[in-house]
């Protein structure tokens, strides 16, 4: 391989066009075309039937469930409904396709011309053009035994499990993505969270990118300005984390421009990520690979969603993201920027919730933008990791409101929480943190520091006030800090009769 | 005792309801007699004597115990080895699948155990349905019962062969292009290819999806009614299924063997009969068209111009769609695996050495044929072409059922061949169903009724065919001619059959 | 209509996944030959103003509720496996996979 070139160099040279292809699994009950239960994690080959496992005489059957799942997806993201639509055969051999072919959709998506407005991490707004969102089954499982590392007899071999074939998918495919500069790599992982997003707030999906229920297939050419031809595209497959999404094109874009600087052409194919190493390399070159002999299924017919279902569908719909988003700043009173760090942070939902639980917008947003995302940070884990729940901030938050703590112990509270003590209420009964708020229990250790401190005292007493902090400070520092300074300070000045 | 296997399954299903007979006594009877003559005829692939014996046996206690049971129950049954059958080798003709035992029924397998029929075994037939001679099957040539030295017409001739041969009153057999009508002709039995969607599909190890249909093979129109009814009607497994229940098709038998048809309209096509039909077969069409008239129907001759390109349509779609069907056999889950004789042994080359041996010409040939018709750059010349003319194929027949109620032909333009003397090419071949293949095309119903014997002394069928979902009406027609043609003859046709063994 | 060489024979076969000895490939490129040109007499009428008729029978919207229904064993899944290990199907070594 030759020197990579340098992104910012490459960027400032060459514009780069994505287009993304991203599969998501429907978090449907059954597969798309026979009733196998698919549930994550079971024993290998205990969810098929003789249609999944594609055996001679078994025919599929339209799971409309996923078609509504697709319909749903398609109407999120802007998109018309086909009035007919049919599903093809995708032929290829391939020991995980139990049929040898996929069913799919091919020239007839049941939705298509769509569009997603992608928010980037400063607010700049990317629209991004989907050329079409069609329903297709997923493939079984190959786990690779042997290998360079356990090579036995020579032999290498793969071991099939089809729970995962024919498992509904859809695959969400984008116009060229153009116009994005410098900003290719984050855009394009902006991209796939807002669909992430999108298919949870549906519920469509788990949408877990770790358990492979959402995978995106990364395309990227660079041309060598705006105005040019299209350049010869790579796909890079499989890209399974919304980090590698950037990395790998970021990746690309050294590449092909290093390729393009030494004069030579880019090859048109498949290119595998590795996560480990951050690179791509070239898949296999298959002979046939591009030629599918697409043919309509003949053992399917066409899918026809009336207008009132599609009706039906739209008024259903969810509040999606990005209007959800809008409205919660609104009534939030957040700052452009501050509503910005909330969603970066991966803060909405806590913070929405932490207000459900009775904090007010700005004391929820200072906990998980403040203390907390600083030891979210302290500890290298998500906000939402956290053993403590948006519930308990709301309590903690409460207790506060109520002047039955203050802000520093409030801490001390937090400390408890999450370190598993119990719920707010429970920490500070049983550590004994509640401020101090008895007179008589004050007074005592007021009249102690009036003592300490004669000279203080006449100093009041003469109608100087200034120096009073000195006796609150050892009162607090007597009651460690539970006493009610302003009480404190009210009982004091009484005491000394100024 | 009166020999159980000459009964239509019609008269035995009623000594059995009679209980003049056991089903053990007429499975019993049908088991001696395929160990008789299977021999010479090979008929069967798989006989499943002991099962069949079981069913008969629990059929015959329940029916002693007073149970209702299904009109046909204990009345045996011979199924294509092409319908998949739990517990019962299916090979479909093919050394891909030797020994291959499916671990499910097909939809119409369950409905023929659940009414109590007594499974004999399973039929020879051309791999994977392709041909019209049970020569392409990698078990051997089954023999036409008429003449041991001919073919029974295929791809279902064991089907047709063991009715004809009295080793089965009622055998199931699958209809791509003729499969069904054509082996029926040809060794004197009655063969219905019911209206696409009409009988489930699910289970049927698939040749060419948007054509296949499997049907009744017997003896007579009203038991392929019978069987019809049974095997028919909606199954939610198969998505081309026919959601409307069927139209009463025993009883258009019963009325149409009454002989009267007057106010039948009956369609000649023009196109399927005269040059390239052998000449006895033309005589005795013609003169089945006096007896539909002397019963009353009005015939009158129908075009259907775009007939001329069936043939070629069909070879297109029944290749492409048996090239994506047939891909599943590859080794990897059931059936045989070969290894290549050298060279490293991946997934691929594994594919490639198991299709290589395991398919038998016609398979490769086709398989190749539909790839290729498939294949990028060739789609719209060939594959979508083929489509339009279907369109037209349509057409055709949407006009000729605009004037008549239903059409008729010869089934087959000739009588049974000499095993071995098309085998060497193809094309010849494939005209066999140049009489049969529009109905698929078009996805409607279609009978081969015998209609007596060409001067060679071999049988000949005659063919009905009704718009999509009127299936009654074969039997009307069908019914009223067998009846006429008995009269004439003076008992079935198959009576003039020569003794086997 | 152009004529089906050898050469084509065996890229198709290739597609298809079948391995041919090479009399086999010599026989059905004449075979083939002959049949594509007897069958290519289709586009005569395919004109386009003529729709394609992928099935038979107009239908449409046939679809099934998202219920489960039973699973088929594994031990009927894996019954017919040429190979199997740990409850899953043994395959040769695929190429060009990560
Ligand atoms: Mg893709
Ligand atoms: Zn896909």
């Amino acid at each position: 391989m030759t020197q990579l070139v340098d992104y910012a160099d490459a960027v400032r040279r060459f514009d780069p066009v994505l287009g993304i292809e991203v599969h998501v699994e429907l978090g449907t009950r059954t597969k798309m075309f026979c009733p196998a239960e698919v549930s994550f994690g079971g024993a290998p080959n205990t969810q098929t039937t003789p249609v999944s496992l594609g055996l001679p005489g078994a025919l599929p059957v339209v799971n409309g469930t996923a078609v509504e799942y697709a319909i749903r997806i398609g109407l999120a993201l802007n998109c018309q409904i086909a009035e007919s639509c049919r599903f093809a055969r995708k032929n290829y051999f391939y020991p995980d396709v139990p049929k040898n072919f996929q069913t799919s959709q091919y020239d007839e998506p049941i939705a298509f011309d769509g569009w997603l407005d992608v928010e980037l991490e400063d607010g700049t707004i990317h629209r991004v053009e989907i050329e079409r969102a069609h329903m297709e089954e997923d493939a079984g499982k190959n786990t690779h035994v042997g290998g360079a590392a356990g090579r036995i007899h020579g032999a290498d071999y793969s071991l099939v499990d089809y729970n995962r074939a024919g498992i509904p998918l859809v695959e969400i495919v984008t116009k060229p993505i153009t116009g994005v500069g410098d900003r290719a790599p984050e855009v394009a992982r902006a991209y796939v969270q807002a669909l992430r997003d999108i298919f949870r707030v549906l519920d469509v999906s788990e949408a877990r990118m770790e358990r492979g229920n959402v995978r995106a297939d990364v395309n990227l050419s660079l041309r060598a300005t705006p105005d040019a031809p299209l350049g010869t595209r790579t796909e890079t497959k499989n890209v399974n984390s919304f980090r590698s999404v950037e990395r790998a094109v970021r990746y690309e874009v050294s590449r092909q421009a290093a390729i393009l600087d030494a004069g030579d052409t880019v090859i048109q194919e498949t290119r595998h990520w590795h996560e480990d190493t951050g690179i791509t390399t070239s898949g296999r070159v298959k002979s046939d690979a591009e030629d599918y002999r697409y043919f309509p299924e003949p053992d399917l017919v066409p899918v026809e969603p009336s207008r009132e279902w599609v009706e039906e569908i739209r008024a259903g719909l969810p509040e999606l993201p990005q209007a959800r988003r809008r409205r919660l700043q609104d009534e939030w009173g957040y700052a452009d920027a501050e509503m910005r760090d909330v969603v970066n942070a991966g803060a909405l939902d806590l913070i929405e919730a932490t207000i459900a639980a009775g904090s007010s917008p700005a004391a929820a947003r200072k906990w998980w933008m403040g203390e907390l995302a600083r030891r979210a940070k302290q500890d290298e884990v998500e906000l939402a990791e956290l053993s403590i729940t948006p519930a308990q901030i709301g309590e903690l938050q409460g207790l506060i409101d109520s002047g039955r703590i203050n802000d520093k112990i409030a801490r001390q509270v937090l400390d408890g929480v999450l370190a598993g003590e119990g719920d707010p209420e429970q920490v500070v009964a049983a550590r004994g943190l509640e401020i101090v708020s008895d007179d008589g229990a004050l007074l005592s250790a007021i009249d102690e520091a009036l003592a300490a401190q004669p000279d203080v005292v006449e100093k009041v007493r003469g109608g100087n006030q200034g120096p009073v902090g000195a006796i609150i400070g050892a009162v607090m520092k007597s009651t460690k800090g539970q006493a009610d300074a302003k009480r404190v300070r009210e009982l004091v000045l009484e005491r000394i009769g100024s | 005792m009166t020999d159980l296997t000459r009964l239509s399954a019609a008269d035995l299903a009623e000594k059995l309801r009679h209980r003049e007979v056991t089903s053990v006594e007429a499975t019993q009877a049908y088991l001696d007699r395929i160990a008789a003559v299977d021999g010479s005829v090979h008929a069967y692939l798989h006989v499943n004597a002991d099962e069949a014996l079981a069913t008969a046996r629990d059929v015959d206690a329940r029916r002693a115990a007073g149970e209702e049971l299904h009109p046909l129950a204990g009345v045996p049954i011979a199924v294509k080895d092409v319908v998949v059958t739990q517990g019962m080798p299916s090979t479909a003709g093919s050394k891909i699948l030797e020994g291959w035992v499916p671990p499910y029924d097909a939809t119409l397998v369950e409905k023929i155990r659940e009414a109590g029929l007594p499974i004999l075994g399973k039929t020879n037939m051309d791999e994977f349905a392709m041909g019209s001679s049970t020569e392409h099957s990698a078990y051997g040539n089954t023999h036409n019962p008429w003449d041991l030295e001919r073919i029974p017409g295929g791809s279902g001739g064991g089907s047709a062969a063991a009715v004809a041969a009295f080793t089965a009153p009622l055998a199931i057999g699958t209809d791509t292009g003729g499969s069904i009508r054509q082996p029926g002709a040809v060794t004197g039995t009655v063969g219905v290819k019911p209206t696409y969607g009409g009988v489930s599909r699910y289970g049927l190890i698939a040749l060419a999806s948007s054509l296949d249909q499997a049907g009744p093979v017997t003896r007579t129109v009203l038991d392929s009614a019978l069987l019809h009814e049974l095997i028919g009607g909606h199954d939610p497994r198969d998505s081309t299924s026919i959601p409307e229940p069927l139209p009463p098709l025993v009883e258009a038998a019963k009325q149409g063997a009454l002989g009267d048809l007057s106010g039948v309209k009956v369609g000649v096509v023009s196109q399927l009969q005269g040059e390239g039909y052998q000449a006895g077969v033309q005589t005795r069409f013609e003169e089945s068209l006096d007896l539909l008239r002397q019963a009353g129907a009005e015939v009158v001759e129908v075009s259907c111009p775009h007939f001329e390109y069936a043939l070629a349509a069909y070879y297109l779609i029944l290749p492409a769609e048996a090239s994506s069907n047939l891909a599943k056999f590859d080794g990897m889950r059931f059936g045989l695996r070969v290894e290549p004789e050298e060279g490293p042994v991946t997934a691929e080359r594994v594919m490639a050495a198991t299709r290589g041996a395991g398919f038998g010409d016609e398979v490769k040939r086709r398989v190749i044929l539909g790839t290729y018709a498939l294949s990028a750059g060739y789609y719209d010349a060939y594959y979508g072409s083929a489509q339009k003319v279907r369109t037209l194929i349509q057409r055709d027949f949407d006009e000729a059922f605009a004037q008549v109620d239903v059409l008729v032909s010869p089934t087959a333009p000739t009588t049974a061949f000499k095993l071995g003397e098309k085998l060497d090419d193809p094309l010849a071949m494939y005209l066999n169903d140049v009489a049969t293949i529009p109905a698929n095309l078009a996805g409607i119903p279609g009978i081969s009724v015998p209609n007596g014997l060409s001067d060679d002394g071999l049988p000949v069928g005659f063919q009905v065919l009704a718009p999509a979902k009127a299936d009654d009406r074969l039997y009307r027609v069908g019914a009223a001619l067998e009846s006429a043609l008995e009269k004439s003859w003076g008992g079935p046709l198959l009576d003039r059959a020569p003794e086997l063994g | 209509m152009s004529t089906i060489s050898r050469d084509e024979v065996a890229r198709v076969a290739a597609l298809a996944r079948i391995e041919l000895r090479p009399d086999e490939l010599d026989r059905l490129a004449g075979e083939l030959d002959v049949i594509v040109e007897s069958i290519a007499k289709v586009s005569q009428v395919a004109t386009p103003d003529v729709p394609a008729t992928s099935h038979p029978l107009p239908m449409s919207n046939v679809f099934r509720a998202d219920e489960p229904q039973p699973a088929l064993p594994v031990d009927d899944v894996l019954a017919a496996a040429p190979e199997a290990e740990d409850g899953r199907f043994a395959v040769p070594q695929i190429l060009g996979e990560e």
